[in-house]
């Protein structure tokens, strides 16, 4: 289905169902865009090492509508804290009002076809489809070129809800392939703060490949924590773009933690535009099988005093392989800009490999950068070091993979979601979840 | 408890253990003094089953099994227990959950049920005060940015929990101050018991003072060229090691 006719086709049935949210044109000119550059190939130097054209050798279901999922596929999919969560679903790309659950009055959530033509329509103008500077291929494009059915998310100023938000994406793919394609716009005013946490999960086994955009706006003097949870099975694939504009001095903070999945590719732009943001992006990548995963990103400094720290950590088993790209732009005007950035990798088998790049573009003079990227096994002398002490072989090995994480994980700061991927991870492990500290 | 007869092990070839014969009973404790390249610490390695040695030759019987032939974490639940010269810092690896799974794995080699959280503590508790354990080093990662002093005293603090039969001190006094080569040693007394024994390898006679040899073996070029009462420790401090070198023809191994 790699031919734009497939996708016209497609695009015309949408154009025609939604005439009327003012998304018409932002579509349109995506479209053109899709045509003109078509879905990345290993040729595009930003996709050398992440194959998805074999992605598109399918046809897929493009869903314009929410599908209706039972109560107890809901149950095995949400999270743990989710009684008190602030939910949101999208299914099959398109979000759910009916399974969704604001419970602040803090958070205001609606389509983004209608935020398009209220009150917030300057908004959505002014940012919708800005991941277009920094991605400039297929496959942002067509996210774009289908942009309908995405959700328009806005934190009140001032305001602070105190549980975080989960979004949850679901694709159903048990009786045709889908190809779904989420799209979200997120508004945090000045002063706001929020926490999101995002999943994936696909049902049954029929092809499944989400390409995912959420674009977030950091006003000034606002908090946000996002956190990219992946654990999809094993034959989903998806791209999962977050870009993050700090148009105001702001904070931003981001986990990404990629457990599994076919092909898993993720952009991760952050966007400096104002003097004094600060930026944490932490990342684990821990695959195994022949899974897949590239952990793309991007830190713009575009203004001066700004800081940004990086530490993507990776451990990859079997025939799984890693990628890390990292990207830091220091403009000619950010003087005093801190960036940092660090790429950790553990293999833990012959046939695992993992690419890391690091590329840093500096124009001003007054900066301080630094990037550093280690590849190795586990450290043979810690290993014995455990034995000798009548741990066993495996659990020695599960100890010391643990604690390579743990530098990552006690930045998930919802103490429920910590719980969670810990417990992924244990299990993986076959490993007993760890003793709490706080008895002693 | 522990025989060792001719034994021989090398390194990428190199020949370093060369013919080591020694017997170790029950409530008895033995010093291995040397100079350095002796041999001493590839003595303890190769007893707690460190892989980068090949075991040419010789035999080693713990308490009647056959201890080359054990895995390290047997070797361990079978009773030995080696204090590292250089114990490892890992990051992330919280010393308390660490030795609560060393403990459990040992229990568990031993046919005893895990311990559950509450009597884990209790345990830790009492060997901590008895050991002089204050409670901030073991809620760090494990020897993560520990002093020398503290990752010794963590080492024997470890000994203390898992109780062995037969502790084997690998230069655990390398490093560190008389203060602390006194609370080291102090918490090594304390665990003697009939039942047990203790390996002291060691470079110099101090430590001697504070844990009192039995028996004294020198090592030289890998084999033991002289043994005695704790006397000779003291004669090897006042002559140095030269008086051993002058005194012991170099044999040639073919």
């Amino acid at each position: 289905m790699n031919s734009i006719e497939y996708f016209k086709e497609h695009f015309d049935q949408l154009q025609l169902i939604d005439k009327q949210s003012g998304l018409e044109s932002i579509r349109q000119r995506s479209f053109i865009e899709l045509a003109e550059k078509g879905i990345p190939t290993v040729r595009n130097e930003e996709w050398k090492y992440t194959r998805i054209s074999s992605l598109f050798n399918k046809e897929y279901d493009f869903p314009v509508d929410a599908v209706e999922v039972s109560e107890n596929d809901l149950k095995a999919i949400r999270l743990p804290g989710h009684e008190e969560a602030n939910e949101l679903f999208f299914i099959n790309g398109n979000f759910s009002p009916v399974y969704s659950n604001i419970r602040s009055a803090d958070l205001i959530t609606m389509p983004l076809e209608v935020a398009a033509k209220n009150e917030y329509s300057e908004i959505v103008k002014k940012h919708l489809g800005h991941s277009s500077h920094y991605l400039k291929d297929g496959i942002n494009a067509l996210n774009t070129a289908f942009v309908h059915g995405g959700v328009f998310i806005h934190v009140q100023k001032g305001k602070a809800p105190e549980h975080p938000v989960y979004i949850y994406n679901i694709t159903d793919a048990r009786s045709v392939n889908i190809l779904a394609q989420p799209r979200s716009l997120v508004h945090i005013s000045k002063n706001a703060q929020v926490q999101i946490v995002e999943t994936y999960t696909t049902l049954g086994t029929s092809a499944s490949f989400t390409n995912q955009v959420m674009e977030i706006i950091v006003e000034q003097d606002a908090m946000v924590e996002y956190y990219k949870i992946q654990n999809d099975a094993s034959h989903a694939s998806q791209v999962s773009t977050t870009h993050i504009r700090q148009v105001g001095k702001s904070f931003t903070h981001t986990v990404t933690i990629s457990l599994n999945g076919d092909i898993v590719r993720n952009n991760l732009n952050v966007i400096m535009e104002a003097d004094h943001c600060e930026a944490h992006l932490y990342g684990l990548y821990f695959q195994s099988g022949k899974t897949h995963v590239d952990n793309h990103t991007v830190v713009d400094n575009k203004s001066p005093h700004c800081l940004s720290n990086q530490l993507y950590k990776g451990i990859l088993n079997d025939d799984a392989t890693g990628v890390f790209n990292g990207k830091i732009f220091v403009r000619q005007v950010a003087q005093k800009t801190n960036a940092y950035q660090s790429n950790k990798n553990i293999l833990l088998s012959e046939g695992a490999t993992v690419n890391a790049k690091p590329q840093l573009e500096i124009f001003a003079d007054d900066v301080k950068c630094s990037h550093g990227c280690t590849v190795g096994k586990l450290d043979e002398e810690g290993l014995f070091y455990l034995r000798s002490r009548g741990v066993s072989e495996k659990m020695a090995r599960a100890l010391l993979v643990q604690a390579f994480a743990v530098d990552v994980l006690e930045h998930i700061k919802p103490t429920a979601i910590r719980h969670y991927v810990d417990q992924i991870i244990s299990q993986r492990l076959e490993f007993p979840i760890p003793l709490d500290e706080d008895l002693i | 408890m522990l025989s060792i007869k001719n034994l021989h092990a090398n390194v990428e070839g190199n020949e370093i253990l060369n013919g080591i014969n020694l017997e170790i009973k029950a409530g008895e404790i033995h010093a291995i003094m040397g100079p350095n390249g002796s041999g001493k610490s590839t003595l303890a390695a190769v007893l707690a089953g460190r892989e980068d040695y090949d075991v040419t030759e010789g035999s080693v019987e713990f308490l009647g099994k056959d201890l080359l032939e054990l895995s390290p974490e047997k070797r361990a639940g079978e009773g030995l227990f080696l204090a590292f010269q250089y114990p490892v810092e890992i990051p992330g690896l919280s010393t308390t959950n660490f030795i609560k799974t060393a403990v459990n794995e040992v229990r568990k080699y031993r046919g005893q049920d895990a311990l559950d959280a509450v009597s884990f503590l209790k345990l830790m508790k009492e060997k901590m005060a008895m050991m002089e354990i204050d409670k901030t080093l073991i809620s760090r990662p494990l020897n993560e940015g520990f002093s020398g002093g503290e990752k010794k005293r963590n080492e024997v603090f470890q000994m203390a929990m898992l109780e062995p039969k037969l502790a084997i001190l690998d230069e655990t006094d390398s490093g560190l101050d008389i203060d602390a080569i006194r609370i080291v040693a102090n918490g090594v007394n304390k665990l003697r018991n009939k039942d047990n024994a203790v390996l002291v390898v060691t470079h110099y006679q101090r430590l001697l003072d504070y844990i009192v040899p039995d028996f004294v073996h020198v090592l030289y070029n890998g084999r033991i060229v002289r043994s005695g009462p704790k006397e000779l420790a003291l004669e090897l401090e006042e002559k140095g090691y030269d008086f051993i070198k002058n005194e012991i023809p170099i044999v040639e191994t073919v």
